[in-house]
């Protein structure tokens, strides 16, 4: 077949104590949008990381237009046009976006560097891509979304034939998920051949020709999109059917507050934000990208200092300078970045699991006690079904939806009264996100109460008993799971213009 | 949802008044004790402060290529020593003309940055590790081939001239800036561009910043870390040729402890021990404000012993206000 771009066939890999890819199969046909799905750990990372040349594969071939070939390395790959985003940011900070586009094709004029040319090129990507970003900013003064754009500008600047997206829409605005796709269907019309990963499926429908489901490291099956259905897929997924349920919502909600947040501002980014939080509840935190959720938690947590405002936890004022202050008034803080705040990657499983509880772990004279350590650990992974060979594996070794299970975990075994939850199915597959679900409404029944930052509409409406919307650092309104919809808290999180938050209740 | 986004304007206003911060500590350094000591802002004095900056800006030079990269080099100040002795082996021993003598030293300090490089990148040795053995290497190489006697150049050959002679001097009389301030003058504006301007300069960031990014990116790390410590290594051997010019001696058991001096030096100007930032300009600055330090203490009759205790002091502070700094930005 003359318009097969790559076919990939009994891939075989294997990590120490980890059988990732056993005899996997997978094609890209010119001009097409393949989708590739699996469960957290099934090995989509690490099939598409040996077609960009990442790691070596154990057995099998790959064939590029019909030709055997090997890859080395990424440069390799590279030059038979063949790019990749991938999951985890990987960008230099402190260089610019252009900088970051270009490095290893820097534009030289003689034997110095041309940044005039460097950012003019990066400037045309960016205009091509509608992308308001300045070249010549550094990446580490950007929000996470707009580095994404930066990664996916770098991939599109090879030009390549191949372009493999792993999770690209986990960390963006839906805007920019709009503006991507809207980007990848010009590339697929050019003949471009597209690989594209993702929890989100109901972005299968919207973009993908194709889907390919693995399922712990075996190949599972490849359907038309245009054939398939959600449920059919779960199922190839998991292996079974996952139902979709509505908020739990107990009968007597409790009525004592257990955490209330008055008037807090904070240097442009907060103006005044109001709101409580009672026990046994799931407060959900709706908004755009921006509108100052995550600023408000970490004000919350001590992790960023505010200007102004009071926080009082069981009605009494407390003053929170730093997250340790906040642990001792049992407030958890579970971040949306997890591999800059959350983990410790070059630690193992079990030290990441009992990292917030060393004081109850050690004995005499700060011993710790290793056998205790290992079974609150092996009880959280067992809970939360983390894939991982052992409690000694790195955590750096573990997939990307494993290591976000992990930082629910640790804030898990700490057992705080007041967890505040920031994205926290983020980049996890939809049988883990439905086992997330049921842990949050389990510990909203044993009466903590909890804050759920998501951008995801869908899942605020399915959790929360009550729904705080924010803008522009705001809190634009208020809303009982009976009056949230899509319509009620999109009208609230576009309200915008400045004055002072008044509680809509409506 | 991290939405602070800081303008390309203010965060590089910030950058600024760090570079200022350095310098202007410099000037207040100068000030104060020109108040305090009528001998400090003599011609003589400033010339005196000028020369005992030249060798520790060049080691400091290359070392800030080293700890841009995320890494360190230990072994700075016996490798300047290795060089110094194989240029007066050169020059004293085999009787070869001066240019042979600095190419021998130069290149003595190449091949150990390079092997240096060889050792982190390729046998993935720690940094640390791999410099404090080419640190005792340097060192013993230099006593076992001078037979632990320092090896004097001949007053008639001329050595002496290349750091102590002015050719400024010669133009404009009077003015008598000697030579090996100004080698340190023209490698600092060499590295600065090099390192702000060129492809190899641009991969000490990216590396420093994150090395993985990098390789994923298509950059052979490996090579252009060998290539980096190399680099650092010619300023190093520069450094070697010209502590042997003003001491017209090589002098094998010199050299432990300049390693930290030059670290010191790139730390205060504003390079980040954890990689990714600093500047040429920045590590110049340093250098002077140690050997500023040092003299004006010196004129001030504080004992040595305090010397080193205010030096020490002075690493903290200015790091502490980099943090500080940081923390402003972020
Ligand atoms: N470098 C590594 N060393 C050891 N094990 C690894 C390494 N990389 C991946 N693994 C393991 O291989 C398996 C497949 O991982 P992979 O990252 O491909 O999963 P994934 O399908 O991309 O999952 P996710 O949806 O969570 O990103 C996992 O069990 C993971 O722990
Ligand atoms: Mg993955």
């Amino acid at each position: 077949m003359d318009d097969m771009l790559v076919q990939m066939q009994g891939i075989d890999k294997t990590f120490p104590g980890v059988h990732a890819l056993k005899g996997c199969d997978f094609d890209l046909k010119r001009g097409e949008v393949h989708a590739l799905v699996g469960e957290n750990g099934a090995g989509k990372s690490t099939l598409m990381k040996i077609l960009s040349g990442i790691y070596d594969m154990d057995a099998g071939q790959i064939l590029l237009k019909g030709q055997p070939v090997s890859i080395p390395n990424p440069h390799a790959a590279q030059k038979m046009g063949i790019s990749m985003v991938h999951q985890e940011l990987n960008l230099m900070n402190h260089l610019t976006a252009a900088q970051n586009i270009f490095i290893g094709r820097e534009p030289l004029n003689f034997f110095f560097l041309d940044e005039h040319a460097l950012n003019q090129n990066a400037a045309k990507i960016f205009e091509m891509m509608n992308l308001a970003v300045q070249p010549w900013m550094k990446v580490a003064d950007m929000t996470v979304a707009k580095q994404q754009m930066v990664e996916i500008a770098k991939a599109l600047s090879f030009n390549s034939e191949v372009l493999i997206f792993d999770e690209p829409s986990a960390a963006l605005t839906d805007v920019e998920i709009k503006e991507l796709f809207r980007i990848i269907r010009q590339l697929k019309d050019n003949g471009v051949g597209i690989i594209y990963i993702t929890h989100r499926l109901e972005e299968l429908f919207q973009i993908s020709d194709r889907v390919t489901v693995l399922r712990d490291g075996a190949y599972v099956d490849t359907v038309k999109t245009e054939d398939a259905t959600i449920n059919q897929i779960i199922k190839m997924m998991v292996g079974r059917v996952i139902y979709e349920s509505a908020p739990e919502v107990p009968e007597d909600r409790g009525q004592d507050i257990v955490l209330e947040v008055r008037n807090l501002s904070s240097d442009n980014v907060l103006k005044n934000v109001n709101f409580n939080l009672k026990r046994g509840e799931i407060l959900g935190f709706a908004g755009l990208v921006g509108a100052g959720r995550t600023e408000t938690a970490r004000a919350i947590f001590g992790a960023d200092p505010y200007d102004s405002g009071e926080i009082y936890i069981n009605g009494e004022r407390v003053n929170i300078k730093n997250p340790s202050d906040a642990v001792a008034h049992s407030v958890a803080y579970l971040s949306e970045d997890r591999k800059r705040y959350g983990l410790c990657l070059g630690l193992d499983v079990k030290k990441n699991i009992v990292i917030t509880i060393y004081e109850k772990v050690t004995a005499f004279i700060g011993w710790v006690r290793e056998k205790f350590v290992a079974s609150i650990a092996s009880k959280i992974v067992e809970q939360l079904s983390i894939r991982t060979p052992s409690l000694d594996q790195k955590v750096k070794n573990l997939s990307g939806g494993n290591q976000q299970k992990l930082v629910i975990g640790k804030w898990l075994a700490k057992d705080a009264d007041i967890m505040i939850f920031d994205e926290p199915t983020r980049g996890i597959d939809v049988g883990a996100k439905q086992e997330i679900y049921s842990l949050l409404n389990d510990l909203a029944a044993q009466g903590k109460s909890i804050i759920m930052i998501s951008s995801e509409l869908p899942e605020i409406l399915r959790m929360s008993h009550r729904v705080v919307v924010m803008c522009e650092g705001r809190v634009t309104g208020e809303l009982d799971y009976t009056e949230a919809n899509q319509e009620s808290i999109m009208q609230l999180a576009t309200q915008r213009n400045g004055g002072n938050s008044v509680p809509v209740n409506a | 949802m991290t939405d602070t986004v800081l303008t390309k304007e203010k965060r590089s206003r910030a950058d600024v008044i760090q570079r200022l911060a350095a310098f202007g500590a410099l000037l207040l350094l100068i000030v104060a004790f020109s108040i305090a000591s009528p001998y400090f802002f003599t011609f003589d004095n400033i010339v005196g402060i000028l020369i005992a900056t030249a060798v520790n800006g060049l080691l400091a030079i290359g070392v800030t290529f080293i700890i841009i990269t995320g890494g360190i080099d230990l072994s700075v100040g016996t490798v300047m020593t290795l060089s110094s002795v194989m240029a007066a082996v050169f020059v004293k021993r085999w009787g070869l003309p001066i240019p042979l003598g600095i190419l021998a030293a130069v290149l003595t300090g190449t091949i150990a940055g390079f092997l240096n490089g060889v050792m982190i990148s390729r046998m993935k040795l720690p940094p640390f590790i791999a410099t404090l053995g080419m640190l005792n290497v340097a060192r013993g190489l230099s006593l076992v081939i001078t037979q632990l006697s320092p090896i004097y150049f001949p007053l008639e050959s001329g050595w002496n001239n290349i750091a102590m002679g002015s050719v400024l001097g010669a133009i404009i009389p009077g003015f008598d800036i000697p030579n090996g301030v100004l080698i340190m003058f023209a490698a600092a504006a060499v590295a600065g561009l090099i390192l702000s301007k060129t492809v190899i300069g641009r991969y000490t960031f990216a590396i420093g910043s994150n090395e993985e990014a990098a390789r994923l990116s298509g950059v052979n790390v490996a090579i252009w870390k060998m290539a980096i410590y190399a680099l650092g290594g010619i300023f190093v051997g520069l450094g070697g040729v010209v502590i042997a010019a003003r001491l017209n001696s090589a002098q094998p058991a010199l050299g432990l402890g300049y390693e930290l001096d030059a670290i010191a030096a790139a730390v205060i100007g504003g390079v980040s021990l954890s990689g990714g930032e600093g500047t040429i300009l920045g590590t110049i600055i340093g250098a002077f404000i140690i050997s500023t330090l040092t003299n004006g203490l010196r004129i001030l009759s504080v004992p040595q012993e305090w010397q080193i205790v205010v030096t020490g002091l002075i690493i903290i502070l200015s790091v502490y206000l980099d943090i500080i700094r940081r923390r402003a930005k972020a």
